[in-house]
């Protein structure tokens, strides 16, 4: 799984690092940082569910890769 | 003991999600997802900031590229509304005269924005859709006049939004400061300052009369006070009601939207979720309806959890945020009803801070004036329900008899 973010589209909500706080993490100003853009099997689905609830929409997966 | 086939009726943000979390959670059964709209998902909140400026194409608020949709292995069917339910039977006919039978269904409707009498006028607009966004943001483009009625989030939003491409604004609205009912008159009047500041002109604490027009085109908009203020475009942002028409009679419990229970259940093998759904919320132990995306999208997941025999109430800590000019106010918890309110970190002088609501002694909710991080930190004492003194120095504290809109305070 190959996670991407998408900036400009983050609105700083936080609610990916709720879910998946080893994927994900905020600046100060609460952009989102990436922090595993690989991350192992064990976070897939925390992973997948941050990406369903981040209210940005700034969060795509390319499962295969 | 899964079923075989899902019906989600509303392609959006909330249905997306029910569909998602399914197959999330390994279900491989049939799934449809049936939606009013031609578009493929797309996302709301967008639509009165970015895609209103110019800054996201249309396009670009598509809530998933193709090929994760087809990943979903859901057939879409969009454009063609449902009319009609039959509860029992669990089936759904569509304006088209298509007939969807389930084992479950789900709706994830949405809302319609209030109107006001004498809206068929050209240059009147309301925002809810995309083509809606588009409509506007074509009108707003020949440089009018631009009133704004409706001083909630949405009004306020659009208001900033027209303002920055250099528009004349004035935001009309009941109350006495911007959003003064949900979030008090101390933080309201900072957003009302904050408009003021950017040269939105503010008519509040005056209901709307009429909309007068020339020709069968808007020409201003009369306030009860007898005022008149021209307008080229007039926005109306006066909330919205549950898209249910078309379940009257159908037998489904509807009030103030599709009445479930606490785990978001409406009927046998039927669901609600999103901003349609009103259930009871266990933890606070009342029932509720919440308007915002993150909602949507976690009351959306819970479905999908309990579809799949989970069987867990659906017990969120409110969340929503809203983009006005430079500034990102979050808000966790709920701060209607609240009696307390106080500044715990930044100073609203600085542009910056974050302000803690309380009810009975308890926080309730936390909100962050481009603070998000720091707002962030403060939630577990919103989930916690923590007693309003052992976080709030009693000289920061303000308690309100009277509740939040009926007495101006300083802290
Ligand atoms: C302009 C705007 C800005 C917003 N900004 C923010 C924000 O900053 N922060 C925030 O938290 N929230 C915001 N929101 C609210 C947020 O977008 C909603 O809470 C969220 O979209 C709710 O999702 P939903 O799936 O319940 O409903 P919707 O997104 O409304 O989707 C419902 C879907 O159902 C379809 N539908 C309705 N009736 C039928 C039918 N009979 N048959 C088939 N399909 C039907 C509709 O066409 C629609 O596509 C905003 C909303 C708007 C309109
Ligand atoms: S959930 Fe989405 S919008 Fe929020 S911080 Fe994470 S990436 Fe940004």
């Amino acid at each position: 799984m190959r996670v991407i973010v998408d900036l400009p589209k983050c609105c700083g909500a936080g609610q990916c690092v709720l879910i998946a706080p080893q994927v994900f993490d905020q600046q100060d100003d609460g952009i989102v940082i990436l922090l595993d853009e690989a991350p192992p099997k064990e976070f897939h689905a925390a992973t997948r569910e941050a990406a369903s609830v981040c209210p940005g929409a700034a969060i795509q997966l390319e499962e295969d890769a | 003991m899964n079923p075989s086939s899902v019906l989600v009726v509303g392609a959006s943000v909330g249905g997306l999600a029910v569909a998602e979390g399914l197959r999330r959670e390994g279900y491989e059964g049939a799934l449809t997802l049936l939606g009013a709209e031609q578009h493929l998902p797309y996302d709301r909140p967008p639509l009165s900031k970015k895609v209103l400026s110019g800054a996201l194409a249309p396009a670009q608020t598509q809530l998933r590229p193709e090929a994760a949709l087809e990943r979903l292995g859901a057939a879409l069917v969009l454009g063609d509304p449902a009319v009609r339910l039959d509860v029992t039977a669990r089936e759904v006919t569509t304006a088209a005269g298509r007939h969807l039978r389930a084992d479950v269904l789900v709706l994830a409707l949405g809302l319609q924005p209030r109107r006001l009498p004498g809206d068929a006028l050209a240059g009147v607009h309301v925002l809810r859709t995309l083509d809606d966004a588009i409509a506007l943001r074509a009108a707003l483009l020949t440089g009018p006049r631009v009133v704004v009625v409706g001083d909630g989030v949405l009004g306020t939003e659009i208001a900033a939004t027209a303002r920055s491409m250099g528009l004349d604004v004035t935001l009309v609205g009941p109350q006495p400061a911007p959003l003064a009912n949900q979030l008090g008159l101390r933080v309201g009047g900072v957003l009302a300052r904050l408009h003021e500041g950017h040269g939105v002109v503010l008519r509040l604490g005056v209901g709307v009369d009429d909309l007068l027009g020339t020709e069968g085109r808007v020409s201003g908009v009369r306030l009860a006070s007898g005022e008149v203020l021209p307008a080229d475009v007039v926005v109306v942002a006066m909330g919205s009601r549950p898209a249910i028409g078309w379940l009257e009679g159908s037998g489904l419990p509807l009030a103030d939207g599709i009445v479930c229970d606490a785990r978001c259940k409406a009927a046998d093998g039927i669901y609600a979720v999103g901003d349609v759904a009103w259930w009871h919320h266990e933890g606070l132990g009342t029932g509720m309806r919440l308007e915002n995306r993150t909602n949507a999208v976690e009351q959306g997941i819970a479905v999908a959890g309990n579809i799949l025999g989970k069987d867990r109430p659906y017990t969120p800590v409110p969340y929503y945020w809203t983009d006005q000019f430079d500034v990102k106010i979050q808000v966790h918890g709920l701060l209607s009803g609240h009696t307390d309110v106080a500044i715990v970190e930044g100073d609203p002088a600085r542009g910056q801070f974050v302000a803690l609501y309380g009810r009975h002694g308890q926080v309730t909710g936390v909100l962050g004036w481009n603070m998000m991080k720091q707002a962030r930190q403060f939630r577990p004492h919103v989930v916690e329900r923590t007693a309003w003194n052992d976080v709030v120095p009693a000289t920061r504290s303000v308690t309100l008899a009277d509740g939040p809109s009926t007495k101006t305070v300083a802290i």
